[in-house]
């Protein structure tokens, strides 16, 4: 049985217990995705602005476990001011990190390793996350905001 | 009411539960959990593996000595899960589902379709599990039906002040027999009379109820009733419904296939009687014998004397959780009072259930983190989540001093 000291490393223990950019934005020019975990009933709400294809600003409430909070928290900081095709990159390696291929499907897309091999240098804080592949129930924790994310993404390309 | 320990030998019945031996990272499981499934005896796994080594064959069909003890073995079983309940006729009245979602949905399906019209109304609580909403729902999403709530007090108790106004003009009242997330048992003589009253039949869910005290549906005046194997000893895939035979015998047929025909044309069928009529395809033949098992097994203990053991032992846990944690908030009555169960919902503090759950794991104690399947409760008492433990006849004190010690390293590691 993997240890606890691999889940709840101390930075994600940081991010959880001092969450970066919580709160709301204007909608418009902002868009709001809600997204829940019918698991464990978690639910996040991403508030996500993009101006010339950057994400200019993005916020995000809700409430849930340590795992999915300081999840939210790292990726609000990673993806703020990086433009919408880096981002997209980022959601497609943190969820290789995750063993998840981006369709939902395991193993249809060939070796995870070509989706987005981890690069510390982008992934930064990001990279505490990996030890909750060990955790298999808890995965979903982790992803929730990403999955948030990518509809969040896709709404504001579409307006 | 307080039994001696020398009636109730707790150890010895500790160690007729093999998992109970587990050990995991050096810790022995201390297992918590019962209200989502409880643990099997070596009686209940014996007769099981029996029933598959020396006589399975399908039931009801084959003219051979084999098939023949297997029908026997599979109806001792519905026979057992009636007794266990004092149903009148259980040869007639119980049929044999899956779990007691299915007995749910067989009734929303069945008798619902065939008694609930545009206009109609029915009476659920704000305490149910979704396998008593969601049916429901199901029907309410095709017909005009009214669903009303009877909505939970300040006390976590079902607030029966209105109860006839509720009632007033239903059809159906169907309330759980016990909560699953706030360990309230269901005051049912009120909600069965009001209801009768006003010309409705009654469902109890036992779920939660039947493994831990003795019920009567007879006195209880119930007309329908459900429980489920798997929380009382029993194997999984194995459900009772309990209805009265006039009642059954109104309702259309559920599930359609073999064993639940009298005849078939190529225009038409006529069904079997009760209660095969409910029991298309091959039924949980070895399950049944399981259920039987299970049900000797509560019964040479005393389901009494079971309830009494799980009073004291959830009052040493509610005692013991506010003496070291006085952040601890309880969703559910305090010690010592009437009708409450050894389910424990709580918040504590501001540490999630799931990270709570995590850290317990570490420890080999073994708890509920969620929603509980009760998501329109969670929302009523203002949280997504809660942690629950739930105490069985095979917990002790000395599993609830685990869980504290447990307790105690969660709130270290998110202080």
């Amino acid at each position: 049985m993997a240890g606890l000291e691999d889940l709840y490393r101390e930075i994600i223990l940081d991010h959880y217990r001092s969450p970066r950019n919580r709160g709301e934005l204007a909608t418009p020019p902002a868009v709001r995705i809600e997204g829940f975990n019918p698991l464990c009933g978690d639910e996040i709400v991403l508030y996500l602005e993009v101006t010339d294809g950057v994400v200019s600003d993005v916020k995000i409430s809700g409430q849930g476990c340590s795992i999915s909070q300081s999840s939210a928290s790292m990726m609000s900081a990673a993806i703020k001011g990086k433009d919408v095709g880096e981002v997209r990159a980022l959601i497609r390696s943190f969820k290789a990190m995750m063993s998840i291929p981006e369709s939902g499907h395991e193993h249809d897309d060939g070796p995870v390793e070509e989706i987005g091999p981890i690069d510390p240098e982008t992934f930064g804080e990001l990279a505490a996350l990996q030890g909750v592949v060990k955790f298999p129930v808890r995965i979903k924790c982790a992803t929730l905001s990403w999955n948030t994310l990518v509809q969040a993404l896709d709404e504001a390309a579409a307006n | 009411m307080a039994i001696k320990q020398s009636e109730y030998d707790v150890t010895k019945i500790k160690s007729d539960f093999p998992l109970l031996d587990r050990v995991q990272d050096g810790n022995k499981i201390v297992f918590l959990d019962s209200a989502a499934s409880s643990q099997r005896p070596y009686s209940v796994l014996e007769a099981m593996d029996d029933y598959y080594k020396t006589t399975h064959a399908n039931v009801h069909r084959g003219v051979y000595a084999i098939a023949e003890e297997a029908t026997r073995r599979y109806e001792e079983g519905r026979l057992a899960a009636g007794r266990l309940i004092n149903a009148p006729d259980p040869a007639r009245e119980i049929i044999l589902t899956k779990n007691v979602t299915e007995a749910y949905n067989l009734v929303a399906y069945t008798w619902g379709r065939a008694n609930l019209h545009d206009g109609a109304v029915i009476v659920l609580t704000e305490s149910e599990h979704h396998a008593n909403i969601v049916p429901w729902l199901m029907l309410k999403q095709e017909r005009d039906i009214t669903i009303r709530y009877i909505p939970i007090g300040d006390d976590f108790r079902l607030d029966l002040s209105n109860l006839d106004e509720m009632v007033k003009g239903a059809k159906f009242v169907s309330v759980t027999g016990a909560s699953n997330v706030l360990g309230t048992i269901t005051d049912l003589e009120p909600i069965v009379k009001a209801a009768h009253r006003a010309g409705a039949l009654v469902m109890a869910d036992g779920a939660q109820l039947v493994p831990h005290r003795p019920v009567d549906v007879q006195a209880l005046d119930l007309d329908l009733f459900g429980y489920t194997g798997h929380k009382l000893l029993g194997p999984t895939g194995i459900g009772v419904l309990w209805a009265r035979a006039a009642i059954l015998e109104e309702m259309p047929p559920f599930l359609g296939g073999g064993e639940m025909i009298n005849d078939v044309r190529l225009d038409g069928f006529t069904t079997n009687e009760l209660p095969w009529k409910f029991e298309a395809g091959t039924p949980p033949i070895a399950e049944s014998v399981g259920l039987g098992a299970a049900i000797r097994y509560l019964e040479e203990i005393g389901l009494e004397k079971i309830a009494a053991h799980e009073a004291e032992l959830t009052n040493y846990a509610l005692d013991s959780l506010c003496e070291h944690f006085p952040e601890i908030e309880i969703f559910g009555p305090g010690a010592r009072t009437e009708r409450r169960g050894g389910v424990i919902s709580f918040r504590f503090g501001d540490i999630h259930p799931h990270d709570v759950s995590q850290v317990l794991d570490q420890h080999g104690v073994c708890v509920r983190a969620g929603h509980h399947c009760a998501k329109p409760l969670m929302r009523r008492l203002g949280v997504n989540a809660t942690t629950r433990v739930s105490l069985y006849l095979y917990n002790d004190e000395h599993d609830v001093d685990v869980l504290i010690e447990a307790l105690t390293a969660v709130k270290k590691m998110f202080a």
